[in-house]
């Protein structure tokens, strides 16, 4: 049953492969969204696109819906798969501060691979920044060991937090990123216009 | 903005998103965990930072356990994916002829200014993603699909920073 070893299914080598393979459908799909373009990232925070938004969501509730009933057929062991454990209070002030970067920096670390790759000098600047703001965590985290680990829940998923099925979260998410699509069109259409 | 062209070059967001969900879906399915990109940058800095000072980074305890003594930071699936990233993203943006030097940049701001802003933005992304163990691929998308709190409570934390601040920087990307 799913997911699998693939290390010991197709040796080391075997399952670099398989990453280079997932990578590098990532990196196509996230190209061809559009976000190699900092532009397209960036009109999310103006209300004027959003691409960001709609891939995100859409690709989220996708994913959850096939786990969802993966699992329910038996297909996938979700016990198996592997949930970021929470830490709660670096999660938001790191969220915060990437934010922050988000609409200085117009990438995320993905995107500014995709960027890069397409030879964008904003996409490159934002790479080499990123080296340098993870070499200054590496050489400071020390410093801030009790922060960097306080909020600690575990493996927490919403069903637990919210005491219900796992099938009513996916319905909620669902109806969630519906929603937000509506809103922020209708939202888009307020600022902007009807234009385009 | 000639955003007529622009739409038919890219691929409608829903599309995109549906093939994006179904690519996380097979990674969850096919080797237990979702997507992820900073992990594999950072690592490749630690790469760098291990062929430079290397006794430097055997004294520091959080890179010494990718980098320390014998071990190789690169040796990681993070890694590959991110090295599948750069291909996957190069081949997309040589079919539809997009690999091109050249800088996106709002309409106020000069490529210059554009470049300063990058890297400011690129090192807090890269300190953010450290202390929040994620990026928006590893924690929002991937953590988000698992219906991680922590993802939940991350995803909203990066729209609120960058929301709160986006009106106050409108002259990096808006128009006059």
């Amino acid at each position: 049953m799913a997911p699998f070893d693939i290390a010991g299914l197709f040796g080391e080598t075997g399952a670099y492969l398989v990453y280079l393979a997932i990578g590098f459908c990532f990196g196509f799909i996230l190209e061809s969204s559009g976000f190699g373009d900092s532009r397209i990232l960036a009109a999310q925070f103006y209300f004027r696109r959003l691409n960001v938004l709609k891939v995100m969501f859409t690709a989220i509730v996708v994913a959850m819906l096939l786990i969802f009933w993966s699992t329910a057929l038996g297909l996938l062991d979700y016990n198996g798969i592997w949930v970021k454990p929470t830490y709660l209070w670096p999660g938001i002030a790191g969220g915060i501060i990437m934010g922050v970067g988000f609409i200085l920096g117009g990438y995320c670390p993905g995107t500014s691979l995709v960027s890069a790759a397409t030879l964008k000098i904003d996409g490159m600047f934002f790479l080499l920044g990123f080296f340098i703001g993870a070499i200054f965590f590496g050489e400071t985290v020390e410093y801030i060991q009790r922060f960097w680990h306080s909020g600690y829940l575990g493996e927490f998923t919403l069903p637990e937090l919210l005491g219900v099925e796992t099938g009513v979260v996916v319905f909620l998410v669902a109806c969630l990123a519906l929603g937000m699509f509506l809103f922020f069109e209708w939202l888009r259409r307020v600022v902007y216009g009807v234009r385009k | 903005m000639n955003t007529l062209v622009e739409k038919t070059r890219y691929w409608n967001p829903y599309i995109g998103g549906v093939l994006l969900g179904i690519l996380l879906f097979l990674s969850f399915f096919l080797v237990g965990h979702g997507l992820g990109a900073s992990g594999g940058v950072h690592r490749v800095a630690v790469a760098i930072e291990d062929l430079v000072i290397p006794e430097h980074v055997d004294r520091t305890p959080y890179i010494a356990k990718m980098a320390g003594g014998e071990r190789n930071p690169l040796s990681h699936w993070l890694v590959w994916e991110v090295a599948g990233i750069l291909l996957g993203g190069f081949a997309s943006g040589l079919l539809r002829g997009r690999v091109r030097l050249q800088t996106y940049h709002g309409p106020q701001i000069t490529p210059g200014t554009r470049w300063a802003f990058a890297l400011a933005g690129g090192v807090l992304m890269g300190y953010g993603a450290r202390l929040a163990r994620g990026c928006t691929s590893g924690q929002a998308l991937s953590g988000g699909a698992v219906m991680s709190v922590g993802s939940w409570v991350f995803m909203f934390a990066v729209f609120a920073g960058g929301y709160g601040l986006a009106w106050f920087v409108r002259r990096l990307w808006q128009e006059a």
